[in-house]
């Protein structure tokens, strides 16, 4: 069994690249060349470089000690909300403007939900003196005031999406119909592990870094140099696809996935993909989709902005077929608990989308000697407004 | 025979092909969008099969799309009102939309489906070329289906070439690098892509789309390809027509300066 993609795009029967004509010449531009680009001594130095000067990695993996203490085993967090922006989605980023200059584009289009992905793009994009549009949805931009502002400060021009529920997916359709009209000077930097091949497998390979870390760290700490399990949340699944990538292949861990499930599963306001999906296509892959049974995606509910997402990115969806990851569903109550707690217990205030990560720590049922790795995606001064709102602070 | 290849056969004129969204403007109107566009005297129509997601289009047919799928339209709603196609129109039809509809109706399902109303065969822009060759061309062919394939100016020749091959009908050329109703008329630019795919020899005819809305741009158009299609200027005359049946016919004659 292998968990990478194949030469043609596909990781099992999820992947492809099912995109309009128009965009098949920008796609395979990038399919012939991104493995070539990625490999290069001088491209790994400068993305290296930048790493570690500008992100700040690594990261620290710290060793979460009064958290440990309550779950009566070991837990380390991955520190992403310390990179520079406050969340793992720059190590893409940087990665694709990289690319981008390699491949001779001058302008870059993105998309956002909560405005993270948007804020690293516009980040990345102020660093190299390139052109920045992003797409959001026009709720979101109401939603997320202080990432619009971030954004616009960095330079960037934020166009509202307002077809469809004017949120994330929507946001995606108009980056892609923006690549589209501008296919010659444009390069479109998607957030996650979702679009057409190689888009997936080019993304969590950028987000790698995330496990190489952690398995030099443990290494140091604890003189090994896997976890019994890594924890992470995944609404397209970029944090996921990164924490998971080196242990994919290693039997003794356990890939562990949190998805949104809203107010429920059952309630109809939910993004729980891998529980209310079916195989379907949307924004060039085939994967796991929420949708209708005439085929019409359907609009996912979430607390966090930045799960309310109606697909999975394909290869999460061929770990949860394949039963090489474990799924739960998280609620937004449990969500703002293990928030909450995190922030009591450790003084660290996380994102809504790691808090549900946080959230199947008391679902694991983890033995007290084996370690627990936690990918803390994010961190939460974005979501002030709703954990002021919803833990009545 | 397939009615698109006699169309291309018998044409005495530039051919026109005209798009209209399912269930639009009203849900029950797509039969009599169809009646109306033949006594007009269309050559080919294209119906939209709304989507939730068309990235190939622009805001005209979006909009289109949801208010149909708002009143209710589906796959298997429009292959009930197309029961009777046969029964009232000639001129043949495709079938344009997105593969996602179509994979949760069952490929198959779908294509015989088709077949039993009287389509003659489908746009699916999100279906690229290699996915179609592997999965789809074998179970299309069975029910004497042609999948029209899209080229872009950005398309290189090498690939027009296998698109070519793997053509049937007639090849959709799109004008510009846009999606759907983004611009209007013809440059200088754009004349010089359509004499160089006309020099090319392929062996299937091609309509030109995207930014066809009049006489004068299908005229243009059709002087270095077979036809033209039109579809958002159409759609934004459905959206504000009071008489559908007397302005669509008026519109197709127009456009084939038969009034």
């Amino acid at each position: 069994m292998t968990y990478q993609v194949d030469e043609k795009g596909y990781y099992g029967e999820f992947g492809g690249a099912f995109i309009p004509e128009m965009l098949y010449p920008n796609v395979e531009e990038l399919r012939t060349h991104y493995l070539e680009i990625m490999n290069e001594p001088s491209f790994q130095q400068e993305f290296h470089d930048l790493l570690r000067d500008f992100v700040g990695r690594p990261t620290p993996l710290f060793a979460a000690k009064r958290l440990s203490e309550k779950y009566q085993t070991q837990i380390f967090l991955k520190r992403e909300d310390l990179c520079h922006t406050g969340a793992h989605k720059v190590n893409n980023t940087i990665g694709q403007i990289l690319v981008a200059k390699r491949l001779g584009k001058n302008k870059i289009v993105a998309e956002t939900g909560a405005g993270q992905h948007g804020v690293a793009t516009a980040t990345v994009c102020a660093l190299m003196g390139l052109e920045c549009i992003v797409y959001m949805g026009a709720i979101d931009i109401e939603r997320q005031a202080p990432n619009v502002a971030r954004m616009r400060m960095l330079g960037a021009k934020v166009v509202a999406a307002q077809s469809g529920s004017k949120t994330l997916k929507d946001a995606t359709n108009e980056a892609m119909r923006h690549w589209i009209n501008n296919p010659v000077d444009t390069h479109y930097i998607i957030g996650s592990v979702v679009g057409p091949h190689p888009y997936p497998d080019m993304v969590a390979r950028f987000q790698s870094v995330i496990s190489e870390e952690i398995k030099t760290q443990l290494m140091e700490k604890e003189g090994r140099n896997y976890p019994d399990y890594v924890l992470a949340c995944v609404g397209g699944g970029s944090n996921a696809a990164g924490a998971f990538y080196h242990f994919l292949d290693e039997p003794r861990t356990q890939l562990i996935a949190a998805e949104a499930a809203g107010q429920g599963v059952g309630t109809g306001h939910s993004a729980a993909t891998t529980f209310l999906g079916k195989s379907g296509v949307l924004h060039g892959s085939r994967s796991l989709l929420m949708q209708t049974e005439d085929g019409q995606v359907i609009e996912p509910y979430s607390i966090s902005a930045g799960l309310d997402y109606p697909g999975i990115g394909p290869m999460h969806a061929h770990l949860f077929k394949t039963g090489r990851a474990h799924f739960y569903d998280i609620t937004d109550e449990e969500a703002l608990d293990s928030a909450l707690e995190l922030s009591q217990l450790e003084g660290i205030i996380p994102a809504l989308e790691s808090a549900h990560a946080l959230a199947v720590l008391p679902k694991l049922q983890a033995k007290p000697q084996e370690i627990v790795v936690i990918n803390l995606s994010g961190r939460g001064d974005k979501d002030l407004a709703t954990y002021q709102q919803r833990l009545k602070l | 025979m397939n009615r698109i290849s006699t169309v291309f056969e018998k044409a005495s004129g530039p051919i026109l092909n005209v798009y209209a969204t399912a269930g639009f403007p009203k849900l029950g109107d797509t039969m009599l969008v169809l009646e109306a566009l033949q006594e007009g005297g269309v050559d080919i129509i294209e119906i939209g099969m709304p989507y939730s997601d068309p990235v190939a289009d622009g805001e005209t047919i979006q909009q289109s799309n949801q208010i149909s799928l708002d009143q209710g339209m589906t796959v298997a709603l429009l292959f009930e009102q197309l029961k009777d196609l046969r029964k009232k129109v000639q001129v043949p039809v495709l079938l344009m939309g997105y593969i996602n509809p179509v994979l949760q109706f069952g490929v198959e399902r779908f294509c015989q489906k088709c077949q039993e109303v009287g389509v003659d065969g489908l746009i699916l822009p999100d279906l690229p070329m290699a996915e179609y060759e592997a999965e789809y061309r074998e179970v299309f062919e069975k029910y004497g289906l042609y999948n029209i394939f899209l080229i872009t100016p950005q398309t290189k020749d090498k690939r027009i070439h296998q698109i070519d091959a793997v053509s049937k009908g007639f090849i959709y050329m799109v004008s510009s690098a846009s999606t759907t109703g983004a611009k209007s008329g013809i440059s200088s630019e754009q004349a010089l892509y359509f004499d160089r795919i006309n020099q090319m020899n392929l062996k299937n005819p091609r309509l030109i789309g995207f930014g066809i809305s009049d006489r004068e741009s299908f005229l243009k158009a059709s002087s270095s390809a077979s036809g033209a299609i039109i579809g958002s200027a159409f759609v934004k005359l459905l959206a504000k027509s009071s008489d559908l049946k007397k302005d669509i016919i008026a519109f197709v004659r127009e456009i084939k300066g038969t009034n």
